[in-house]
């Protein structure tokens, strides 16, 4: 499928460029030392870091597998959001946030050190950084790839310039630069995507012409009839849904471990959440950017759906689809655009897609170089310099970041299998990390060794279950290569689906490494006394106080608001 | 910090609202086909152009507010 933009989608491409460069180099005044530039000097208003909260979260591959999954999955995806996003985040905001700003840390490793060790610090350091780079260089490696299939464009040409330009803007402004940009794409993303949605939903009829068109999408591969439209009347069972998962397994380890792992403890975002003007913004912050998560399955999730009901309703010839007769799910969005947007607001939906991948990759630079010199070049290879230093060095790991990052992208295109691996072994180290943070917060006995050796054993605990679990669909292992998916030991559990077993994998991890931590922890004795864990642990830090505050500033009033709304919409969708 | 990011959202989101306006009032109806008959480069113009000049004149009160104070 091949789209071509006219003079006006170039121009108006070209203009969000010339912005989004422009307000780096507005900004590169305000940026004097290290603080400003990896914590925006702690001066943001909460609106701004909460938008760019949940657009560094909104890269291209959210953007284009959430409409792809809607295809593939129905309305279950939304569970990616309303289980999956909001009570995690909702969670950080009230119960977290007071730890992360008020202890003055300046990384999410950093805080670690506080509240542990060195050690467990420099575990979640390393692999933090390693993982950074090698997500965004896999993103950039499917966002030129998909721009080539597109657009023709050279895959070189499209990493180069959108590293580039990445690589300016974070340069002149640092992290203050990359939030305000991310509210920038935030905007272009949401005003966007809205008259594309607008427009399919209308072809398609509307929300009940939807639903039945939608009918014979679930019933031709073997589902009940309102399978993609009903997000858990189907969860009962693995076999009456095509996610194969069911809900015990998507509550506890999508819901709980997977959602509160990344949103409560990656550094990705809550940077932006650090970087607010005050205690209160960052408690709102991740409230802020929970209200637009709610409503992103109308705009991420229904064109996968819209597309998916088309294709079924047209005989098939919606989407393009591969050689063996299914449907290609990640060119849903691309797809929608080039069939409902004519020249002029095609370049809005354009710049729209090239704006989700370029937050993306600004919020993984970011965040790589502040844990990179922070929490690895000065805590271990050069402590005790000036802030001078640091903020070269700052500037230096943009440079070498963005680099590597295109290094990993060509990687990707030469080796598909590597990426997997890579990102299966990330899965092993982030599973486990969320009952690391609660133990530490929340329970003052735990100790160092407790939460290094508890991560650690976590870790070969998702390492080991892996080891014995396989989805049915996998097929046998016949090289080396088909023992990514599971049960390279011997294939003791048997998974409906990959996501099934991803899902149990994490609640194993996070199990372990709980239990561990707990036994470590009262088996050692504290390294840390009260007074040091002061603002670090929940028992011994005076409670957060907002009474003086209208009620829409209150964390815990709108955070309560907003969970009884996602509860509403997930009872309206049922 | 005294840069108020409504100020570049604001110009950018006018102008766009603006260019696709003019492009929607004078460009050829049969490019609408695709967008069922509508012409939303007109309508989706509107909107952008009635954002944009919402978050500027929300800047601007701030400003002025700002500099009144003083």
């Amino acid at each position: 499928m091949q789209v071509t933009l006219g003079w006006l989608d170039y121009l108006i491409l070209a203009t969000y460029f010339a912005f989004v460069l422009g307000i780096g180099w507005m900004l590169k005044r305000y940026v004097k030392g290290s603080t400003d530039f990896f914590l925006s000097g702690r001066s943001i208003p909460a609106w701004v870091t909460g938008l760019a909260f949940i657009s560094a979260n909104l890269g291209a591959q959210e953007v284009i597998g959430m409409a792809a999954s809607g295809a593939q999955y129905g309305i279950m995806t939304s569970h990616f959001y309303w289980v999956g996003a909001i009570p995690a985040m909702v969670f950080l905001a009230v119960f977290m946030m007071p730890f992360y700003y008020g202890s003055k840390a300046r990384s999410v490793p950093e805080y670690l050190k506080l509240r542990f060790d060195e050690k467990t610090r420099g575990f979640n350091a390393i692999s933090f950084a390693v993982m950074t780079v090698f997500s965004s260089g896999i993103s950039m490696h499917v966002f030129a790839k998909l721009l080539g299939t597109l657009l023709g464009w050279d895959y070189l040409a499209c990493i180069v310039l959108s590293a580039v330009i990445v690589l300016v803007y974070i340069l002149l402004g640092g992290l203050t630069s990359a939030i305000y940009n991310e509210v920038l794409q935030f905007f272009m993303i949401v005003l966007g995507f809205f008259p594309l949605v607008f427009l399919a939903l209308k072809d398609a009829g509307g929300w009940s012409a939807l639903k039945d068109k939608l009918v014979p999408v679930a019933t031709s591969q073997g589902f009940a009839p309102g399978t993609w439209s009903e997000s858990w009347t189907h969860m009962g069972s693995t076999i009456a849904n095509p996610m194969g998962v069911e809900w015990f397994g998507l509550v506890m380890g999508l819901g709980f471990v997977l959602s509160f792992g990344y949103w409560c403890t990656d550094f990705l975002v809550v940077q932006r959440a650090m970087a607010a003007n005050s205690m209160s913004a960052a408690r709102r912050t991740p409230i802020i950017a929970a209200i637009p998560k709610m409503l992103f399955p109308a705009l991420v999730i229904l064109p996968g759906m819209i597309a998916i009901a088309m294709h079924h309703a047209g005989g098939g010839n919606f989407l393009p689809v591969g050689k063996d007769g299914t449907p290609d799910y990640n060119m849903t969005m691309p797809t929608l655009l080039a069939k409902y947007f004519p020249t002029g607001i095609l370049g809005i939906g354009f710049t729209a897609l090239m704006a989700s991948f370029m937050s993306g990759m600004a919020g993984n630079v970011t965040a790589f170089n502040t844990v990179w010199t922070y929490d690895i070049y000065q805590s271990y290879l050069a402590p005790n310099k000036s802030d001078t230093h640091y903020l070269w060095m700052g500037r230096m790991a943009t440079v070498f970041g963005i680099l590597l990052s295109v290094g990993c992208a060509y990687l990707a295109s030469q080796y598909n299998n590597i990426m997997e691996m890579l990102q299966l072994v990330f899965s092993f180290v982030n599973a486990p990390l969320f009952a690391t943070f609660l133990l530490g917060m929340f329970w003052r006995r735990a100790t160092g060794h407790g939460a290094f050796f508890g991560l650690l054993g976590g870790t070969l605990g998702a390492v080991l279950f892996h080891g014995l679990a396989r989805p049915e669909n996998a097929g046998p292992i016949i090289q080396w290569a088909d023992a990514i998916k599971g049960g390279w030991i011997t294939q003791h559990f048997t998974f409906h689906s990959g996501m099934g077993q991803n899902f149990y994998m994490a609640a194993v991890a996070w199990t372990t490494c709980f239990v561990l931590t707990i036994l470590i922890s009262l088996a050692t004795s504290r390294a840390k006394t009260d007074k040091e864990l002061v603002g670090l642990v929940y028992s011994l830090t005076p409670k957060q106080k907002s009474e003086g505050e209208p009620w829409y500033k209150q964390p815990v009033t709108v955070g309560l608001i907003v969970l009884a709304v996602t509860a509403l919409l997930n009872i309206i969708f049922w | 910090m005294n840069f108020d990011l409504r100020f570049p959202i604001g110009i950018m989101f006018s102008l766009y609202g603006l260019v696709l306006v003019i492009f929607g009032l004078a460009s050829d109806k049969a490019i609408y086909e695709r967008s069922l008959g509508i012409n939303i480069n007109l309508v989706w113009g509107l909107v952008l152009l009635a954002f944009g000049v919402w978050m500027f004149w929300l800047a601007r009160a701030a400003a002025k507010n700002q500099s009144g104070r003083k």
